[in-house]
């Protein structure tokens, strides 16, 4: 792991896109149980469309149970999810067709190959599968995996298969991206490979992205932060003034300060 | 509630030919998925073959079958089981994509599924289409090789059977996504063999007549005939010598129906899977 790069207090937030009347992803007031157990408590943030949203939390803070909710694996108990105000309870079709998703597990089929995982996903967005065919050659261009498109996933790195998960994800032309841990298991440069792609589809195409991490070095200053901690949003914002109403230099500093933590071994939490 | 709460629905709905494309991409996929298991294929086809040339020959001289129907003459025992055989072939398969669920929902490819934007239930559905058509191709595969051995059903009947194997592919390929529903771990699967696949096919009429059960015990009499497995079974007899066994195509419809439902209902989020704690990933 190397050494976190530590993220100034005074930088200032990027220009945001305030124009946006709809959020890409609203939570609002969002409880879970497991049983007698609270995985969730009252959590409520918005991920605008063009803007880079990081979801900091340990491992067990809830980051999971939230994707879960958003993606309507689970039904929600208490609270609304809403993308770009559609109710994923009352209209998950509409919904989940604005919502591309990376899972923590990987997801893809090893033994097909990377052409057929991608026309098995648009398929199940009924994309006809002429234009299936024609949008994962350009995705597959995109991540440099062009010349492997008939190669089974299976002999694929770690790295390219996130790639593709990501390209998988963008296929039926989302507007708001779901990342839960992505770089997990990735090597130095394929961590950067994948962040600097994330960002550029934020930049470039405009799309809402919420990464969940536990890794305070992917989070840069012109990103929106929530800290998740044990099932509660500790604090919500651009970077700089989380870290700045946290009393605190850096993200680092700021996320120990919240949530009262001692140690921090490496760059994650 | 804020104004982040802002909400606009004009659902736009999906067109009928989504829906056929999402269903052509599940079945492919499950084709593909299946050829690429060869040993399954191989298991798939061994099973019902052992029972075929070893059970059976050993038993020819044991039972005798009188006639009765749909058979119009004496029939050798192989003859008798050939149907039940192909039932089971059906069971073991709609068992196994049950299991091929347990572990896509371990593993997280359960997900890329359930995040589909097309209604959760036609999504279940056309995993059960696609997992009875690998299971037609099992038995069709299982049909050509008993013909060698003699077993030659009237030429129509490989057509007048397919309708009935769709549906009892369909009931036992319900039956297994609801046991799936059920199923926190995937260790805890060996026990669904004992308790189901097991029991299911010495119940019932696969492997003897119920008359000859009723002679041994009348309460295992009762018992066959209760069994869902066993009305499966004689569909598929029936209709391969062209027939329709009215009683077994209503226990069979109605039993797909209840069992489609109940794994519908067993897989709805709100009921279902985010009752009992975070699949893979923890957090």
């Amino acid at each position: 792991m190397t050494t976190p790069a530590p993220i100034a207090a005074s930088t200032e937030s990027a220009p945001r896109l305030e124009a946006a009347a709809v959020p890409a992803l609203s939570i609002d007031g969002i409880s879970h149980a497991y049983g007698p157990r609270r995985a969730l408590i009252d959590v409520s943030f918005t991920v605008q469309p063009a803007s880079f949203t990081a979801l900091l939390g340990l491992n067990g803070a809830g980051k999971s149970t939230l994707f879960s909710l958003i993606t309507r694996l689970f039904g929600i108990q208490t609270g609304y999810v809403g993308i770009f105000g559609h109710d994923i309870s009352q209209n998950p079709g509409e919904a989940l067709r604005l919502l591309g998703v990376v899972f923590q597990p990987r997801t893809l089929d090893l033994d097909l190959s990377l052409t057929q995982n991608l026309l098995y996903h648009a398929a199940l967005h009924g994309i006809s599968r002429r234009e299936a065919a024609a949008r994962s050659a350009e995705l597959l261009g995109r991540i440099g995996l062009a010349d492997r498109a008939g190669n089974k996933v299976r002999d694929l790195s770690g790295g390219q298969m996130r790639r593709l998960e990501i390209a998988r994800a963008l296929l039926h032309r989302p507007r708001l991206l779901l990342l839960d841990e992505p770089t997990v298991g990735l090597d130095v440069k394929a961590r950067a490979d994948i962040i600097s792609h994330v960002r550029q589809l934020v930049t470039e195409q405009g799309i809402g992205v919420l990464w969940a991490t536990h890794l305070f070095d992917e989070i840069t200053a012109s990103d929106d932060l929530v800290v998740l901690h044990q099932g509660k949003v500790l604090a919500k914002g651009p970077v700089g003034r989380v870290i700045a109403e946290a009393g605190a230099q850096d993200v680092n500093s700021a996320f120990m300060r919240l949530t009262g933590a001692q140690t921090m071994p490496g760059g994650g939490a | 509630m804020s104004s982040i709460t802002t909400r606009d629905a004009t659902p736009r709905g999906f067109p009928l030919s989504a829906y056929m494309t999402c269903l052509t991409g599940i079945v492919w996929r499950e084709g593909l998925r299946f050829l690429h298991q060869r040993e399954r294929f191989v298991s798939a086809l061994v099973r019902p073959l052992v029972w075929l040339f070893i059970f059976a020959a050993g038993f020819r001289q044991v039972l005798g079958i009188s006639i009765i129907p749909p058979y119009e003459t004496y029939i050798l025992y192989e003859v008798y089981i050939a149907p039940g055989l192909m039932a089971m072939i059906q069971l073991f398969n709609g068992m196994q994509s049950s299991l091929s669920m347990v572990y896509d929902r371990e593993m997280g490819n359960m997900r890329t599924l359930l995040v589909s934007p097309l209604p959760r239930w036609f999504l279940l559905f056309c995993k059960l289409l696609a997992g009875t058509a690998v299971s037609l191709l099992q038995v069709y595969a299982f049909l050509v090789i008993a013909w060698a051995w003699d077993i030659t059903p009237p030429p129509l009947g490989y057509l007048t059977v397919l309708p009935a194997l769709v549906l009892s592919g369909l009931m036992l390929g319900s039956l297994g996504m609801l046991i799936s529903s059920g199923i926190k771990q995937l260790e805890n699967f060996a026990g669904v063999m004992n308790f189901v696949i097991f029991p299911m096919f010495f119940a019932s009429s696969a492997l003897y007549p119920l008359w000859r059960v009723q002679e041994g015990s009348p309460y295992l009499y009762y018992v066959c005939q209760a069994n869902p497995f066993t009305h499966a079974v004689e569909l598929i007899r029936f209709a391969l010598y062209g027939q329709i066994n009215w009683i077994s195509l209503a226990v069979v419809a109605t039993c797909t129906i209840v069992f489609m439902i109940g794994a519908i209902y067993a897989y709805d989020p709100s009921r279902g899977l985010g009752r009992r704690g975070p699949a893979g990933g923890e957090g």
